[in-house]
């Protein structure tokens, strides 16, 4: 529903609604600094003319690197999908469709992170 | 009630991408062919575009997602009168970003 206010109001109920009121919020500043640091590294200071799969396997080669996209995978997948669940609630009224789009956003939510993780984890050069 | 609305299309945005991304990148496991064809698609000055757009919507979220937590976390900022200079503080801050960044990212895909 269109809110005339600046954002969600946080929850007074307490429980998963407050958390998850807080988890945008620590998350979104977070992402501030990561989401905006990758842009800046990706998508502006190198760009897709120069990335290539030897571009990602020199990368992936400093774990540090691994482990800043796995943070940036995981806070971006959370955040993104709190965001969208919050955007259902508003706008799918029908307790049986609420409920199918919200599980679908959660099997999706799911399999992203578990295809992330399994590419960071497993990423070997040359294989 | 325009900077909820371009925070919930940006953040909506935003998400379909990274869907997109982790599966591209997903990819690279199958190795270098698969990967590589994947990339050459992206340099298609259509999809370049997309980026450029893509940029500015995570820089207006980000940019107005610090106001939202402006106003929650410090009373004073809520005020009506307070809330609406800071979304001009938000626009005023993403033009003087994103005009340069936006304008080096076409010449770039010009040149
Ligand atoms: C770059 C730093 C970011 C900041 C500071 C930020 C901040 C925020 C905040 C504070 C909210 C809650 C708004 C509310 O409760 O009304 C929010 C919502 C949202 N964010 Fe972000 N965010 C960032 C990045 C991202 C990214 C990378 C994505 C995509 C994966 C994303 C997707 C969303 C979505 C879909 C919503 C829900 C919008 C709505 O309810 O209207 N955000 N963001």
């Amino acid at each position: 529903m269109a809110r005339s206010s600046y954002s969600r109001q946080r929850p007074m109920g307490g429980g998963f609604e407050l958390f998850a009121w807080y988890f945008m919020r620590i998350s979104g500043l977070l992402l501030v600094l990561m989401a905006l640091g990758h842009i800046v590294i990706m998508h502006i200071i190198n760009s897709v003319e120069v990335i290539n799969y030897a571009f990602v396997a020199r990368r992936w080669a400093v774990p540090f690197w691994r482990v800043y996209d796995w943070i940036l995978l995981a806070l971006g997948v959370l955040h993104g999908s709190n965001g969208i669940r919050v955007v259902i609630d508003d706008y799918v009224h029908h307790r049986g469709w609420r409920a199918f789009c919200t599980s679908a956003l959660y099997v999706l939510a799911f399999v992203l992170l578990v295809m992330g993780t399994e590419v960071l984890l497993t990423f070997t050069p040359g294989v | 009630m325009w900077a909820w609305i371009l925070h919930r299309v940006t953040g909506v945005g935003v998400m379909i991408f990274i869907v997109i991304h982790i599966l591209d990148t997903w990819l690279i496991g199958f190795g270098p062919e698969v990967y590589d064809t994947v990339m050459n698609i992206y340099r298609h000055p259509i999809f370049r575009l997309g980026e450029v757009a893509l940029v500015g919507a995570l820089l207006f979220h980000a940019l107005n997602g610090l106001r939202v937590i402006l106003i929650d976390f410090w009373p004073e900022a809520g005020l009506f009168q307070k809330q609406r200079q800071l979304f001009q503080v938000v626009v005023v801050l993403f033009f003087i970003l994103y005009v340069p960044v936006a304008g080096y990212m076409i010449w770039d895909i010009i040149y």
